[in-house]
C-alpha cells in the first residue's frame, strides 16, 4: 500500500500537495522514532525492575519517595498535555497567536515539572541518597533523569518551535513540526504515568 | 484522496477530545494516588488496582491526545505501535524472569 501511494505522489511532482504529503511521512517517521524510544525506556524499566530490591542497606522507596509532592508533578504535565492539545487546535484553525500563547504556558508547565524534578533530586543528594549509594538508587535516577532529559529536550524544542512561528508563520512546515513536537510531547506523558505507577506508587506500596 | 494525504502521520483531535481526556486522566490519577496515601487498603488490592488504572490510562491517553485509531491513515501507526508493545513485554518480561531466577539461585537469604 504504502509504496503505491509514495510513487504516485512522487509522479504529482513538486506541487503544494507534495509539501503535505511529506509532512505526513515526515509525521509517521517521527512516530516510528517514538517506538525505538520506547523500547529505550523499556530497557530502563526492566533494570530498575530487577535492582529494585538492591538497596545495599540503603533507603527503600517506601522511606524516600513523598506521593504529594510526586502529584504535583503529575499535574504539571498532565495540565501541559492537554494546553499542548489547544495549541495544536488554534494552529489548526489558523489562529498564529493563540498558537504561540497556548505554546507559551505548555513551556511553562513544563518548565516547573523540571524545576520540581531537580529540586527532587538535590534533596535526595543532599541527604546522601544519590545515585552512588546503592543499585536500587542509581537506577531511579536513571529512569526519572532519562525522562526529565527527554522533556528537557523538548522544552528546547518548544522555543525553537515558537521562535519558528513567531517569524515565519504558521507554514505547512512549522505545522508538520508542531505535529511531531505534540506527538514527543503526549508520548513523554505516557511514559510519566509507567514511571509514577510503577516507580513511586509500587516503590510506596511494597 | 489528497485530503486523507493531508491527515497521513497523526490526527489532529478535537476540544472534546482533549476535555475527555484530561477529565478521564485525572479520574484515573487521584484514585491510586488517593488509595496509596491513605494506606486503607491491602497491598494485594492496592497494587491490582493501580496497574489497572495505570495501563487504562495509557490507553486513554494513546487516544484521546494521540489520535490512535484503526482507520485507514492510522493503521500502520497502530501497527508499529503493536509491534512495539510486543518487543516490549518480551524484553520486560524475559528480562524480570531471568534476572529474578539468578537472584534467587544466587542469594537465597535476600528472599526469606
Amino acid at each position: 500500500m504504502s509504496t503505491d501511494v509514495m510513487s504516485s505522489h512522487h509522479a504529482a511532482g513538486h506541487d503544494h500537495e507534495h509539501d503535505h504529503d511529506s509532512g505526513g511521512n515526515t509525521v509517521f517517521g517521527f512516530w516510528l522514532y517514538l517506538m525505538t524510544d520506547c523500547v529505550l525506556f523499556a530497557c530502563v524499566f526492566a533494570t530498575y525492575a530487577v535492582l529494585v530490591n538492591h538497596t545495599a542497606g540503603g533507603p527503600s522507596g517506601k522511606e524516600i519517595f513523598e506521593l504529594p509532592y510526586v502529584l504535583g508533578e503529575t499535574f504539571l504535565l498532565l495540565i501541559s498535555s492537554c494546553t499542548y492539545g489547544f495549541s495544536m487546535l488554534a494552529a489548526h484553525r489558523g489562529s498564529k497567536s493563540q498558537a504561540l500563547g497556548w505554546l507559551a504556558a505548555t513551556f511553562l508547565l513544563g518548565a516547573g515539572f523540571i524545576g520540581m524534578e531537580i529540586n527532587e533530586f538535590h534533596h535526595l543528594i543532599v541527604e546522601g541518597f544519590g545515585p552512588d549509594r546503592s543499585a536500587f538508587l542509581s537506577s531511579f535516577f536513571t529512569l526519572v533523569g532519562m525522562h526529565g532529559l527527554h522533556v528537557t529536550a523538548g522544552l528546547v524544542w518548544m522555543l525553537v518551535l515558537m521562535a519558528q512561528i513567531k517569524t515565519r508563520g504558521l507554514t505547512p512546515q512549522n505545522n508538520t513540526r508542531l505535529m511531531c513536537l505534540s506527538l514527543f510531547w503526549h508520548f513523554l506523558d505516557i511514559v510519566w504515568i509507567c514511571v509514577f505507577t510503577i516507580v513511586y506508587l509500587m516503590g510506596v506500596a511494597a | 484522496m489528497s485530503h486523507a494525504s493531508t491527515d497521513a502521520g497523526a490526527g489532529h483531535g478535537s476540544y472534546s477530545a482533549y476535555a475527555i481526556g484530561f477529565v478521564l486522566s485525572v479520574i484515573l490519577t487521584v484514585i491510586p494516588f488517593g488509595m496509596i496515601m491513605s494506606g486503607d487498603f491491602s497491598r494485594q488490592t492496592a497494587l491490582v488496582t493501580m496497574l489497572t488504572m495505570g495501563v487504562v490510562q495509557v490507553v486513554v491517553h494513546l487516544v484521546c491526545f494521540l489520535h490512535m485509531n484503526t482507520s485507514s491513515e492510522g493503521r500502520w501507526n497502530l501497527l508499529a505501535f503493536l509491534f512495539t508493545v510486543l518487543i516490549i513485554i518480551m524484553l520486560v518480561g524475559l528480562a524480570i524472569w531471568i534476572m529474578v531466577n539468578a537472584d534467587m539461585l544466587m542469594m537465597p537469604w535476600m528472599f526469606n
